[in-house]
């Protein structure tokens, strides 16, 4: 014990003064390495400080960046969504100014300058190079320049300039697609090439913008220019030109966003249209829209908050952020996998009630129609949307049958569209109760999801995307907003391949039984869009299904009663289809927020939509006028 | 010098003492703190808002300094593997899911905070080897080598696939000092030096582009004076047009008329030599000199193996910061992307500095609780 104790006695000793031995020789080296650095800049500052000095003073090189110019953004006919348009700023060099606080006060008496421009101005004067030009204002009209220029004599250092600025000419009918660009801020910094964008002050904020703005920056080129000693520019050198980024031509056809967002007043809600066999989307509509114009060069915060407070809420991208229970619209999709998973035929036929009970439980689980829709088969089922028959084919089913089938269609994943914002909604299974609520699944959530409502939320777009591979027949095509890109100005727009993913896989037999079911809902009497749509005898057919989706929880035993409640917790109207049912052109989904029913308000919405794009093929006539 | 002995405490003594703090060591680092931003605020063209982002910077720096300086170095040391396996699961997380900025995965968001793990690293491994080493017998032997290599090799390999070269290297270097420190034999080192110079045509090929280039153009910044010859070749003009008293604060052509880039950041030790010239420059160089000096006196009175290896090591890692940066300013050494410790501009370095300072304060207050 004691010679231990004695032992690590010797053994700290001699382990301290072997890290000693080490210390010294550390220091040793370090005052060798700190003796040479100081050599080196002996050598540097002292033996070649003249040499370095008259470089430094001939050092009159310097390397400015010219920025690229950012691609257009098109429509599918060449119309334009997002331009250049030549803007005029105001700006100051500080150097030839003299005293600049008159010159501020001599201007404020000719433009209006805010507070916030002034200290703007003033931050950047710090931070500039000599001879750099500073902006006090952009944005300048005609009127105002003109009057500077009058004035110009007395405003030494002033210059009006023309630079670029993006313009979105369609305004509010296309901001939740094409999105917007603004002023360049840390959080981007942290993202973008901080060298390819030396000469660039914007960059794409949200929408297509964004998504594309590698595409459309473009290439920072690079000027060597001479200055003298003061750091004024004397002359241009060599230029590495810029490289334009390129142009977008976006498969939507500008009056069909139009016709929709007509379509939809005048209720909030969104409208995908998708051409099924390309997965081109036609028509994107997020309503109400907003102008993005004035985010471009920062929006005023008056103006924004307006925007935020805004209860019809315009800032929300309703067709890809919105997340709404997809109603019966998606019963189609139930019914496939019930005839694929063989649980049921088409010909089995059930006496639907107006209620449901699971074996050996309480709760009625209410039909949407009191009274129930009497004996009911598949066709029927899904034609007139009987509630009952999908509970008990539900829970026939069981969630681990019913949600692969809805995963192969998309649900529960984003689709990837080419924009910014995409949510991805919800596909409740098993596995996804417990990891996000830790509880287990309970069979009425089965019933519930049949229906889809519960958990069970999809946006718009998703909602397109399932149309779409229901008018292919299970075989899924990408969805993409981009057609063609553009090399910067002229050349051919390249198209881009239309990407085909993994099909939906059912039997012919069972899509035959769907597809028919989704006609019969539309053109057959007991159809839940027979009353809007079917009865007015269109000239072609649509394939569809209408939907409502509950805002508002009923207790047990209360019916849902349009006129007792007040608007906001009205239904949201839904209907998806596609046209013309045996040749598939435009597969539609629209969601008419608290619309009330599918079929009155949601349906009709989407027939003028097809109305407008099959008659601009010159698949349907022009609509006869009425004597 | 602070008499540890004497009865009668002066009231700057007895604050120091019951901050723990080492009163020399924290004015030298006050020293190079206001020098840092001085250079800053000419560097950044006289913003007023960068030198208060820089002194926030600083002021968290020292909070985390004072607050690491309490903990006690037992503490410390059992934290150490911990530390360690929590730096090393970052790291692998953010290869795994990190978030991109400027073309390099180094960042890992956890909502909040954004931070580069790979900073905790930089404390993480010197305080793991030093604990594994002060369970060991001194010196290191063959097992204990391997083992270290590992716990080396490993961490410093994430990081330069971020790619971070800059502070792979200063990772690998906080661990080979420890071991050094801990006495391994020299014949080891002289075999690690020869199988590093044989793996250079190895690591060449395991480059990017843009390291190859740095190290290529090293040696003749002239052949690409527009693209990367340009930092080397505008640094040195602004350091040898500095001459020996300097062109005077805030008077740096070089900088003022932004010929030289990235000047706030790893290039500021150019615009200190320009407005400070050769002068200067020493008064610099002595002051790191100095701090790293206390940094290893404080390590040879430490009462244990760990406090010595992990004092000793964070002393010279410093160094080393110093010695590169300054090095590949003035054309030394290639471009790696090392800041001039407590100068550049930007806030993880300089609090990972300060809590590395901390943890010197704690060694030093324990030695001096134990003499009492």
């Amino acid at each position: 014990m004691l010679i231990d104790r004695q032992d690590s006695y010797n053994e700290e000793g001699r382990d301290q003064s072997r890290f000693s031995v080490r210390i010294l020789v550390s220091i040793v080296v370090l005052l060798l390495l700190v003796l040479m650095l100081a050599g080196r800049m002996f050598t540097l500052q002292v033996g070649a400080h003249e040499h370095f000095t008259t470089l430094s003073e001939n050092n009159r090189l310097r390397i400015e960046p010219i920025p690229p110019t950012r691609g257009l953004i098109l429509d599918r006919n060449g119309v334009l969504l997002a331009e250049n348009r030549p803007a005029y700023q105001l700006e100051v060099t500080v150097e030839q100014a003299g005293d600049l606080d008159l010159l501020l006060e001599r201007l404020s008496g000719l433009v209006d300058l805010s507070t916030s421009e002034i200290d703007r101005f003033r931050g950047s004067v710090r931070q500039r190079r000599p001879f750099q030009p500073v902006l006090l204002k952009s944005g300048l009209d005609d009127e105002t320049v003109a009057r500077i220029a009058v004035a110009r004599h007395e405003l030494p250092g002033v210059e009006i300039e023309a630079r670029p600025v993006r313009h979105y000419p369609q305004g509010a009918d296309f901001a939740h697609v094409v999105g917007y660009v603004g002023r360049i801020n840390e959080q981007d910094l942290r993202r973008l090439d901080t060298r390819n964008y030396a000469g660039t002050s914007h960059t794409g904020k949200t929408g297509v913008e964004r998504y594309y703005e590698d595409v459309l920056h473009g290439t920072t080129g690079y000027k060597q220019v001479e200055v003298n000693a003061q750091g004024r520019v004397i002359r241009e050198l060599s230029v590495v030109p810029p490289v334009p980024g390129q142009d977008l031509f976006l498969s939507i056809d500008l009056d069909l966003q139009r016709a929709a967002r007509d379509a939809l007043a005048p209720h909030d809600g969104a409208l995908v249209a998708i051409d099924p066999a390309t997965g081109e989307v036609l028509a994107l509509v997020s309503k109400p829209g907003f102008d993005p114009n004035p985010f471009v060069n920062g929006i005023s915060h008056r103006d924004f908050s307006a925007l935020q407070s805004d209860p019809h809420n315009p800032l929300f991208n309703r067709a890809l952020s919105g997340q709404y229970p997809p109603g019966s619209t998606l019963k189609p999709i139930v019914a496939l996998a019930g005839l694929e998973g063989n649980v049921t035929t088409a010909e089995r036929r059930m006496f639907a009630t107006g209620y449901y009970q699971l074996p050996g439980h309480e709760r009625r689980y209410r039909d949407w129609k009191r009274g129930g829709h009497g004996w009911v088969d598949m066709n029927r089922a899904i034609a007139l949307s009987s509630d009952v028959y999908f509970y008990d084919l539900g829970h026939k089913l069981g969630i681990d049958r019913m949600a692969p089938m809805f995963a192969a269609f998309g649900i529960g994943n984003r689709v990837g569209i080419d924009a910014t914002g995409e949510r991805p909604g919800i596909l409740p299974s098993r596995e996804w109760k417990r990891s996000v609520q830790n509880l287990q699944w309970f069979p009425g959530e089965t019933l519930i999801t049949a229906i889809g409502q519960g958990y069970l939320l999809t946006t718009p777009l998703q909602l397109a995307d399932v149309t779409s591979t229901l008018a292919n027949r299970g075989q899924r095509v990408q969805t993409r907003l981009v057609r063609a890109v553009r090399e910067g100005g002229d050349g051919e727009p390249q198209s881009e391949p239309v990407r085909y993913l993994a099909p939906v896989s059912a039997s012919e037999a069972h899509w035959d039984v769907i597809q028919q079911a989704l006609i019969d809902a539309v053109h057959a009497r007991h159809g839940t869009a027979w009353g809007s749509i079917g009865s007015t005898s269109p000239t072609y057919r649509i394939a569809g299904k209408t939907g409502t989706a509950q805002v508002f929880s009923l207790a047990k035993d209360q019916e849902y009663d349009e006129s007792e409640l007040e608007r906001r917790l009205w239904d949201h109207a839904l209907f998806i289809g596609y046209a013309p049912a045996e040749a598939p052109a435009i597969a539609v989904a629209v969601l008419a927020e608290h619309g009330g029913s599918g079929g009155r308000v949601a349906a009709p919405i989407a027939r003028e939509v097809m109305d407008a794009y099959l008659t601009s093929l010159g698949l349907v006539a022009e609509a006869e006028e009425e004597p | 010098m602070i008499s540890v002995t004497g009865r009668e405490l002066t009231t700057s003594q007895w604050i120091l003492r019951s901050l723990r703090l080492d009163g020399v060591l924290l004015v030298l680092l006050g020293i190079l703190l206001v020098i840092g931003l001085l250079v800053l605020f000419s560097a950044t063209g006289e913003s007023v808002e960068a030198l208060q982002r820089q002194s926030g910077r600083i002021a968290l720096g020292l909070i985390a300094l004072l607050l690491v300086a309490r903990i006690p170095v037992s503490m410390l040391r059992a934290w150490s593997p911990w530390l360690f396996l929590l730096g090393l699961g970052m790291l692998i997380a953010v290869m795994l899911a990190g978030d991109i900025g400027k073309g390099a995965r180094r960042w890992l968001d956890l909502g909040l905070i954004r931070f580069q793990p790979s900073e905790i690293m930089k404390l993480a491994m010197p305080l793991m080897l030093a604990w594994y080493l002060s369970l060991r017998n001194a010196p290191p032997r063959f097992l204990d080598l391997i083992v270290v290599s590992v716990l080396i090799v490993v961490p410093v390999l994430l990081v330069m696939r971020q790619p971070d070269l800059g502070t792979a290297l200063l990772i690998g270097a906080a661990g080979l000092l420890v071991v050094f420190l801990a006495g391994l034999s020299w014949r080891w080192f002289l075999g690690l030096g020869l199988a590093i110079a044989s793996a250079i045509p190895l690591l060449w090929l395991q480059m990017h582009d843009y390291q190859r280039q740095r190290v290529l153009t090293l040696f003749n910044p002239e052949s690409d004076p527009l693209g990367a010859g340009y930092h080397i070749i505008q640094s040195k003009i602004a350091i040898g047009s500095g001459g020996l008293y300097g062109k005077g604060w805030l008077n740096g052509t070089q900088s003022q008329l932004q010929f030289l880039p990235e000047r706030s950041t790893d290039f500021v030790f150019a615009v200190y030599a320009e407005e400070f010239g050769f002068v200067g420059i020493a008064v610099l160089l002595a002051l790191y000199f100095l701090i790293v000096a206390r940094g290893l006196w404080i390590a040879t009175l430490a009462q244990d193996r760990f406090s010595r290896l992990i004092a000793g090591s964070i002393s010279l890692t410093f160094a080393v910061y110093m010695v590169v940066n300054i090095g590949m300013v003035s054309g030394m050494l290639p471009v790696v992307g090392v800041p001039l410790p407590l100068v550049s501009y930007g806030g993880t370095s300089l609090v990972t500095l300060m809590v590395g300072f901390g943890i010197l304060m704690a060694v030093h207050s324990q030695q001096r609780l134990v003499n009492r």
